[in-house]
């Protein structure tokens, strides 16, 4: 069973729009039910990494980017950079049910020729911005994207979403310093800290805190919020300054890695994972019932 | 060996190297009709004045590859990115993908080497327009030492899928390279030398095309297949052979990817024995590209010449060539050992 996408609106969307929390709520309902879907489909999935990002793609994709379903690569389109790659099966129900493709692809997900692989390739979907899954190349992706902006003269904003592991890369660094030196005050990082990398927990295996204070020192704004919570998110993203010269912004989103299926929150073995049948069925009915209190919270 | 006393020019290269310095130089036995500091920053400038699409990005070498004339013109479309050559190929991507062709400078060691993993992921795979400039390839870096030697990078980026890799062979190669590229829909790996390149061309050739090789001198002993730097002594070590009555073809294979393979061909089948000479490792690199041809043809005297699987020595550009046969004089010895 699979939510059923509702009737996308066409034509250009501007910032900020109204909707409301329970529809965000539910859109990302349906990004972590057609997480678990394709999953069985390719035969394994980041389910957890994808679900701690559930509400930043809803809040992202339904409430606050301009973007032009009908015209996926208008020039002045806020842009949405997936540095951490792997959580593209989230990705893809999101700009299927906008409308920039037919869901109906999404059932041949990964299969042989299929244009939907675990990691997003902008040749072939419609919608994304730009290929990813070698990780800590977003960063810098974005940086030349609001440097072109600003050549451009366009006041489109660029949102780089960044896993916490991935952090560890020197290049995002390298892109950190780059932004605050070139002002690119259009430029929005968002950290998806859920704190966990396939190893453990990262500042066990390469600790990345104090994240705040790194990058403030790197000469970034720094907010942070409570990632499943519509209303952080959206206020935090509905108060970005115009995206002109200026201070790149970072969001560091505390999230809980596996967050909407209890055994997966917060568990080392569900980065990648498949579901037997009998759990299929019943993640699926814990999904329709909704976010429960969050059984497990890492520590800053 | 030649005595390093005496390699003046070339030492004065390579202390110019981070001035800027635009003295010309001669290089010792080229009967140069001029030597061509590089152009590319005023070439840029000046296609930019009438392309908005033209950025360009350096990794705090503006000076060594003169992309300070294109800063000095279009400061608004020019951003050096420090010393961080990977967030500036990638960056190179992300401005592609909006709409931008970027021109991203730096030495062929930082670049094609160094950065190699962002060219293929982020420019090549998604089918991007960015120019990755690797000017200072090869040996050319001379007594700098083997990280800033690039011998390996024409192998590596070879084998990159949709990457177009060609070499420029001096000033007016260069400029007719970069003219071209404006057009080209992919991303495109350009090996330059130091230039201090003599002049190959006295124009632009007719009817230049990204993977068409140019025959320079018609012969029917041999082929010499040059590219980049060793075109210059390839033509020299051609009238050397020619004095001794062995007539030798002379093409040009600027792109290396990809390669003209009908012009491998027909000079096996037209001359015979074929020589490849390059400034690079001769694993991978050219003469390996060839030889890819050469196995679905009829056998034929064939050779790969360049510098041995090895790290160089250090020494002044001159004097490296010389010891590994790169010059005139070598590159004709080669061919003659070549013909037994």
């Amino acid at each position: 069973m699979t939510d059923r996408p509702t009737a996308p609106e066409t034509g250009k969307r501007a910032r900020g729009r109204n909707v409301s929390h329970d529809y965000l709520a539910d859109r990302a309902r349906f990004v972590r039910k057609e997480t678990v879907r394709l999953s069985r489909i390719a035969g394994a999935g980041h389910y957890s990494s994808t679900f701690s990002a559930a509400e930043l793609f809803a809040a992202l994709y339904y409430a606050h980017m301009r973007i032009n379903p009908a015209e996926p690569k208008w020039p002045d389109r806020d842009r949405f950079v997936l540095s951490k790659g792997h959580a593209a099966i989230g990705l893809y129900p999101v700009l299927a049910d906008l409308g920039y493709f037919d869901s109906a692809l999404l059932d041949n997900y990964t299969r042989l020729g299929s244009p939907f692989g675990d990691h997003p390739d902008m040749k072939k979907v419609p919608g994304i911005d730009f290929s990813s899954g070698s990780l800590g190349h977003g960063l810098s992706v974005g940086v030349g994207m609001a440097l072109a902006g600003r050549v451009q003269g366009r006041g489109y904003r660029v949102h780089v979403m960044l896993g916490d592991g991935e952090l560890a890369e020197g290049q995002i660094w390298e892109a950190a310093m780059s932004a605050a030196h070139f002002r690119l005050g259009a430029l929005v990082a968002i950290v998806d800290r859920n704190g966990l990398c396939i190893d453990g927990h990262t500042e066990e295996v390469m600790s990345v805190e104090p994240l705040e204070d790194r990058f403030a020192g790197f000469g970034w704004e720094v907010h942070r919020i409570d990632g499943h919570d519509f209303g952080q998110i959206l206020s935090v993203l509905d108060g970005l300054p115009e995206a002109g010269e200026g201070r790149p912004q970072a969001i560091v989103a505390d999230t809980v890695k596996g967050r909407g299926v209890a055994m997966m929150e917060g568990a080392l073995n569900w980065h990648v994972g498949n579901l037997s049948d009998e759990d299929y069925d019943a993640v699926m009915a814990e999904l329709d019932a909704g976010l429960k209190p969050a059984r497990w919270e890492h520590s800053r | 060996m030649t005595d390093p006393s005496k390699d003046n020019a070339s030492a004065q290269d390579q202390s110019e190297l981070f001035t800027g310095g635009k003295r010309a130089q001669t290089v010792k036995g080229t009967p140069a009709k001029s030597m061509p500091a590089f152009t590319l920053g005023e070439d840029l400038a000046a296609l930019a004045d009438r392309d908005e699409r033209i950025v360009v990005l350096t990794a705090d070498l503006a000076s060594a590859n003169r992309t300070v004339e294109f800063r000095d013109r279009h400061p608004g479309r020019f951003f050096d990115f420090g010393i961080a050559e990977k967030n500036m190929v990638t960056a190179a991507a992300g401005m592609a993908a909006s709409g931008q062709i970027p021109f991203a400078a730096t030495f062929a060691s930082f670049l094609g080497i160094l950065a190699a993993e962002q060219i293929r992921t982020d420019c090549a795979y998604p089918n991007l327009p960015v120019r990755l400039v690797a000017h200072h390839s090869g040996i050319s870096m001379g007594f700098y030492g083997t990280s800033h030697h690039a011998l390996e990078d024409l192998s590596m980026m070879r084998t990159i899928a949709g990457l177009t890799v060609v070499s420029a062979t001096d000033a007016t190669l260069l400029r007719t390279i970069v003219a071209a590229s404006l057009d080209h829909p992919g991303a495109i790996y350009m090996r330059l030398g130091r230039g201090r390149d003599p002049d190959v061309y006295e124009r632009a050739p007719d009817g230049f095309a990204f993977g068409k090789a140019i025959r320079l001198r018609e012969g029917s002993d041999l082929t010499i297949i040059a590219t980049g730097a060793e075109v210059h002594p390839a033509l020299q070590a051609a009238d050397r052979l020619a004095a001794d009555g062995i007539s030798a073809r002379v093409v040009d294979m600027h792109t290396i990817s990809p390669l003209d393979g009908e012009a491998v061909a027909a000079a096996a089948a037209e001359t015979g024995a074929i020589l490849t000479v390059e400034e690079h490792n001769v694993t991978g690199g050219l003469g390996s590209a060839v030889a890819e041809i050469l196995v679905d043809c009829d056998r034929v005297p064939f050779a790969r010449h360049g510098v041995p699987d090895e790290f160089a020595p250090v020494g002044p550009p001159a004097a490296l060539y010389a010891h590994y046969r790169l010059d005139a004089a070598g590159i004709a010895a080669r061919a003659r050992e070549l013909l037994g």
